[in-house]
């Protein structure tokens, strides 16, 4: 059995005559056959451990990944996961429904807007409660403005990963103006805690419908710039087509959803297929791939991109007036100034704040379609104010499931491809 | 209520239990022993076709004596039909068949039901901890007689996580890659020795319990 551990003598030896460095020669020179022999080891069919992360710019967070290699060959690829754990479906059941909703935020913090409405309309099917017309198009534009950032980062971070670095410099550009109506709106960048059972935490500010329709109308010139740049470059196409493949089979398989299903031409999407928030009146496509591979990823998320700003653009069309909230202060808490001077307000509010939202006895699951595939929320109630079961279906850390069917028989540089192509967060993953 | 129901009543009769619907979900309960068939069924059979499995998850009520719920969330692809198929075990024996044959997505699925629940599935072809390391003693997180902050103190949480070696972060079967057993220190092939879960203590007789 030989040893793993090679030593090479990696200082320089000395200058030669002419005063340059010498250099320890690559291949074996005449009469040192014998040194050569004894400097390196015989390695051939010897498989090599190799630990990626978790604290490793490349695994998008802290995920970690042993990998045993053949030469440059993955023979298997084990991840590990948990790093991140922060128990937040068993702080679910100590919590009212509605202080669940900062946790959301902090699961995928990449798109928190859409967990948020994700949550709330899982408890308000638990409730039976309906929402108001003016409420469901601003949680369609929450939802498709979070659906923007996380496909821009995604699309930023793997162009590093496989070596493209001015997109990232662009789509972080465009991020940033989405993060600015975000913190307009909400008053946060990244944990947002926008819904409410019942409604929203807040109505957009003045000024917001115009900066926004100005962002959709900007967008796509940094999209097609994009385009420009990646989709027929020969580097990315060369890193990315035929890698990581996976059949439609597969992909149902392996219960991959979002862009990873589509990709490999699965047209499920939540939106279409379960629809919510009446995204059925909407106009626009499901963009669904063939090969399934890393190339048709990118595809599909640059087309829902593309998707996302026309329904962005028809949500505010159509955003009409009227309440925003549901008119039941058994769920909704009546209005601060109104909690201070009339008795029953108070009252509304002390037992909302104290005792919280009561919901009946049963249990709900609903899906809705995030940037990272199928987020589902499911809710078990024995009749008081907090849950019994608070489970988080988590897209990514079922399309991370898949990464060693994908990894396994190619390359080492293309395990970082299809790792960044399943486009995790870790803070979901994990939970 | 789901017309997948009374199908599943035809063909397998009395090992369907109740049927309910809860905020318009259907849901069936199903024999725990006859669970891995009847997915099957409702996978294969034309006419059914839940081709498409969402989530795999388990349900502790706050009532001791309700059993444990394995919870299987099925949706067809082609049929747009959902359906919440759930399996009830009892505490004192919890155990079910895997879907792995099934669905390879069942397979990090049943790896947290059974880290968060320890529920052990059987015919699981890696049934390890996912979420919590593999080391971890404190039992299973979402049950509910594990406490909200663990069940070890504070001081005893903190003096394992400052006592933990970080390099001894490698499973046997990772090590057999590198053959490097034979070169780490003795106190960590001991540990990696014992099992690779470590030994999850008795409910009352775990050390430095206040």
């Amino acid at each position: 059995m030989s040893k793993r551990t090679v030593e090479f003598e990696l200082a320089t030896p000395g200058l030669d005559a002419q005063g340059r460095p010498a250099r320890i020669p690559l291949g074996v020179a005449a009469g040192s056959a014998v040194a050569a022999a004894s400097a390196e080891p015989e390695l051939g069919g010897d498989h090599l451990l190799l630990n990626i992360g978790p604290q490793h710019p490349a695994t998008h967070g802290v995920l970690r990944l042993v990998v045993e290699l053949d030469g440059e060959v993955v023979v298997r690829c084990i991840p590990h996961v948990g790093y991140l754990h922060s128990g937040f479906e068993k702080l679910g059941e100590y919590r009212h429904y509605n202080q669940i909703i900062p946790l959301t935020d902090r699961t995928d913090y990449l798109s928190p807007m859409s967990n948020n409405v994700g949550l709330a309309l899982a408890v308000e099917k638990l409730l039976g409660l309906e929402i108001t017309e003016r409420c469901k198009v601003l949680r369609v534009i929450a939802c498709e403005m979070s659906r923007i950032i996380s496909h821009l980062v995604w699309m930023g971070t793997t162009g590093i990963d496989i070596g493209a670095f001015t997109p990232f410099l662009w789509m972080f550009y465009e991020r940033e103006r989405i993060y600015n109506l975000q913190e307009a709106w909400t008053g946060a960048r990244l944990t947002t805690s926008l819904t409410r059972v019942g409604g929203m935490m807040a109505d957009v500010p003045d000024g917001f419908v115009e900066a926004l329709r100005t962002f959709c109308k900007n967008f796509p010139k940094t999209l097609a710039e994009v385009d420009r740049v990646l989709t027929r470059n020969g580097i990315w196409c060369a890193r990315t087509q035929g890698i990581g493949a996976l059949t439609a089979e597969e992909a149902i398989n392996y219960s991959l959803s979002g862009p990873m299903l589509r990709a490999s031409g699965v047209p499920y999407d939540v939106r279409k297929d379960r629809p919510y928030l009446d995204y059925e009146t909407y106009d626009f496509e499901v963009p669904v791939g063939e090969h399934g591979d890393v190339y048709d990823r990118y595809l599909v998320r640059f087309e829902e991109l593309v998707q996302a700003t026309r329904i962005l653009e028809q949500a505010l069309d159509r955003l009409p007036d009227g309440p925003l909230n549901v008119d039941d202060p058994k769920v909704i808490l009546p209005p601060k100034s109104a909690a201070m001077t009339d008795m029953e307000a108070m009252i509304f509010h002390f037992k909302q704040v104290m005792e919280g939202v009561q919901a009946p006895v049963g249990e709900a699951y609903f899906p809705i379609e995030n940037g990272k595939g199928e987020l589902g929320y499911y809710f078990v109630s024995d009749g008081t104010a907090k849950p019994v079961r608070w489970r988080i279906r988590p897209p990514s850390f079922i399309n991370l499931a898949a990464l060693p069917k994908m990894a396994e028989g190619g390359l080492i540089a293309d395990l970082i491809a299809i790792n960044a192509s399943v486009d995790i967060v870790m803070g979901e993953v994990d939970r | 209520m789901n017309p997948s129901v009374d199908a599943l009543r035809r063909v397998f009769g009395p090992r369907i239990g109740r049927a309910l619907v809860s905020c318009g979900d259907t849901i069936v309960y199903v024999d725990a022993g006859r669970v891995a068939e009847a997915l099957r069924w409702l996978k294969e059979t034309p006419g059914q076709q839940y081709n498409y499995l969402v989530d795999v998850t388990a349900v502790e009520y706050r009532d001791p004596e309700r059993p444990l719920e394995v919870v299987y969330e099925l949706f067809s692809l082609d049929r747009r039909a959902a359906l919440r198929v759930k399996a009830e075990l009892s505490k004192d024996r919890l155990e079910i068949d895997s879907l792995v044959p099934l669905w390879a997505g069942a397979n990090w699925l049943e790896r947290e039901v059974y880290d968060m629940f320890g529920i052990t599935f059987r015919g699981h072809p890696d049934l390890r901890r996912i979420l919590m390391w593999e080391t971890y003693a404190e039992g299973h997180p979402l049950r509910k007689d594990f406490p909200l902050r663990g069940r070890f103190s504070r001081a005893e949480q903190v003096r394992q996580a400052l006592g933990a070696n970080p390099e001894a972060h490698y499973s046997m079967d990772e090590l057999s890659i590198a053959e490097t057993y034979h070169e780490l220190p003795e106190d960590m092939r001991e540990r990696l020795a014992r099992g690779e879960r470590g030994v999850i203590p008795e409910p009352g007789r775990e050390r430095g319990r206040e």
